[in-house]
């Protein structure tokens, strides 16, 4: 290529196009003034961020899948998406130590819940406590910020010492990784329910127990349940290395055999069942939350 | 009648105190309109919190049919600013919310809310959560839920300051709609040197440091409103011109030294 050409090519391949000079002047993108590309461009303007977000994921399963295809790593590192596929039906259908999937996830998902349940009926009533009243916030606040920095699994060996290895030790190791944020976040909703709707209750002849019934419950409600979706995905992340380390029955527990018979197409399954547990949790509390209080980002 | 017997309020700092409100004497006679300005500063909500029993006075007594005032209630109901109305609940929910509170029967709250919701204009929205209506509507929702639960003062904390200019003058000539019609005493703060002289019996004008009332004027501009006279014809009477201007100078002028 003379030495003309090649500036000629760097000029017309630095230069915006066209029509993207007009349209669209702050992507002036490098490409050539065909209609494919111009369509494309088009196209990608009008895609929705969604669409950027599934594309992510199905070039993850491409790479996934080359690197198995051509054998790049052992099957033992990394087995192919289709041989995780396959181990997902075999293990839902006959199951994995002692367990079918089905009971492993329900095992997973009762600890959980039943933590979380727990766990929003003392949190919910101590925060709105603590955040009315001046004495409970200097008593019980520091106690709430000295043990929740503190990781669960650190406190776990103490719970296993003190009640054994069986369901009530990990309900209890939940309930106190779900209680800190809800506790705080109910704390933080009381404090910022807007002083003149409380005096307008307050002038329209509410009495202290109204007042928490009729205007501080339901205004904190917002700042409540994201602590509920915050302390679930805490709850969650906290269940499954509990169970990780002293479980008979649970996904932890059997992402931990398989890993220890070294069965990596099971690990690489739980795992990902695991972040589509969490992924659903978080989807349906954020929708509670719009069915919920639907007021809460228009006021 | 609320009656304020040489009321005054000191707020106690580190490094200095303050009068915010020093010696105020005043009547509240039952359905008179009365409308309190002054310059930022001079404690007129602050006077306003006193009277709804939201803060207490530091000295002096205030009462209201002889009874002295000790907190928030049913007797005097407060209309924000900010609205303060409850978003969850519908129109007619906020309006029906006082009788909700009361114990009053499902279908007494009814009854009411629909009365007061007519006099406000609201009945097309009855149904309507409140974040979907507009900063008008919401006032006069807050207007029509203070006022459902019979009142003996309406107290009306610059009700209209945060709405635009055309809503404002149609909610002043509401408010004198409502005032004829329901006979409520009123208690009004304003900015507007206009909207008070439109809309009081009683004009007070308050000054600042420490806060203090310099006059009290009787004025009869709104009652010529409610007995059928337009609201062009009235602000832009002579009387109506003159006294506006002389107000606003009464206001600009700092005591004793003429701008």
């Amino acid at each position: 290529m003379s030495e003309q050409a090649r500036e000629f090519a760097l000029n017309e391949f630095f230069k915006a196009p066209q029509h993207l000079q007009q349209s669209d002047q702050t992507s002036a993108t490098p490409a050539s003034v065909t209609p494919a590309l111009h369509n494309f461009h088009q196209w990608r303007d009008h895609l929705p961020d969604r669409a950027y977000s599934l594309l992510t994921f199905a070039l993850l399963l491409v790479i996934w899948y080359a690197i198995s295809a051509f054998k790049v790593a052992p099957e033992l590192f990394l087995p192919s998406p289709a041989a995780v596929l396959r181990k997902f039906i075999s293990v839902a259908d006959e199951g994995f130590v002692d367990a079918s999937l089905l009971a492993h996830t329900a095992t997973s998902i009762a600890r959980v819940l039943v933590a979380l349940i727990l766990a929003t009926v003392t949190a919910v009533p101590i925060g709105i406590f603590i955040g009315l009243n001046r004495y409970a916030r200097a008593t019980i606040d520091p106690l709430i910020d000295f043990y929740r920095p503190i990781p669960p699994l650190a406190y776990l060996p103490l719970i296993v010492i003190w009640f054994g290895i069986g369901e009530t030790s990990k309900v209890i190791l939940i309930y106190l990784a779900v209680f800190a944020p809800i506790s705080i976040s109910t704390v933080q909703g009381v404090r910022r329910v807007d002083q003149s709707r409380i005096r307008a209750s307050l002038s329209l002849g509410a009495n202290r127990w109204q007042l928490i019934r009729y205007v501080i419950l339901p205004s904190a409600l917002p700042d409540v349940l994201t602590g509920i979706r915050i302390g679930l995905g805490v709850g969650w992340s906290t269940l499954v290395a509990a169970e990780l380390i002293a479980a008979t029955r649970g996904l932890g527990f059997m992402i931990q055999s398989a890993a220890q018979f070294l069965v990596t197409d099971v690990v690489v399954m739980g795992i990902i069942v695991i972040a589509l547990i969490a992924f659903i949790f978080e989807w349906g509390l954020r929708r509670l939350q719009k069915i919920l209080v639907p007021w809460d980002e228009k006021t | 009648m609320i009656k304020l017997d040489h009321v005054g309020i000191r707020f106690t700092g580190k490094e200095q105190t303050l009068d915010v409100l020093s010696g105020i004497n005043l009547e509240l006679q039952d359905g008179s309109f009365t409308v309190v300005i002054g310059e930022s500063g001079c404690g007129k909500t602050t006077l306003l919190n006193l009277i709804a029993g939201f803060e207490s006075p530091t000295s002096g007594h205030l009462s209201i049919d002889g009874t002295p005032i000790t907190g928030p209630g049913a007797d005097r109901g407060v209309v924000f600013q900010d609205d303060a109305l409850l978003p969850w609940q519908t129109v007619k929910e906020n309006v029906a919310f006082g009788l909700q509170l009361a114990g009053n029967s499902k279908a007494e709250r009814e009854q009411q809310a629909h009365k007061y919701l007519k006099l406000t204009g609201l009945e097309a929205f009855t149904d309507y959560p409140i974040w979907k209506i507009s900063g008008g509507m919401r006032q006069r929702v807050g207007l029509a839920r203070a006022l459902a639960v019979d009142p003996r003062f309406l107290l009306l904390d610059e009700p209209l300051g945060a709405l635009d200019a055309l809503t404002r003058a149609r909610m002043q000539e509401h408010l004198l709609h409502v005032w004829k019609h329901s006979g409520k005493g009123m208690l009004m703060i304003t900015h507007s040197v206009e909207e008070a002289l439109f809309l009081a019996t009683d004009l007070v004008l308050l000054r600042a440091r420490p806060g203090r009332i310099d006059s009290i004027r009787q004025l009869d501009f709104g009652r010529r409103f409610a007995e059928g006279e337009s609201a062009r014809s009235i602000k832009s009477s002579r009387e109506f011109v003159e006294l506006r201007e002389q107000v606003l100078q009464e206001l600009l002028t700092q005591e004793g030294v003429p701008v």
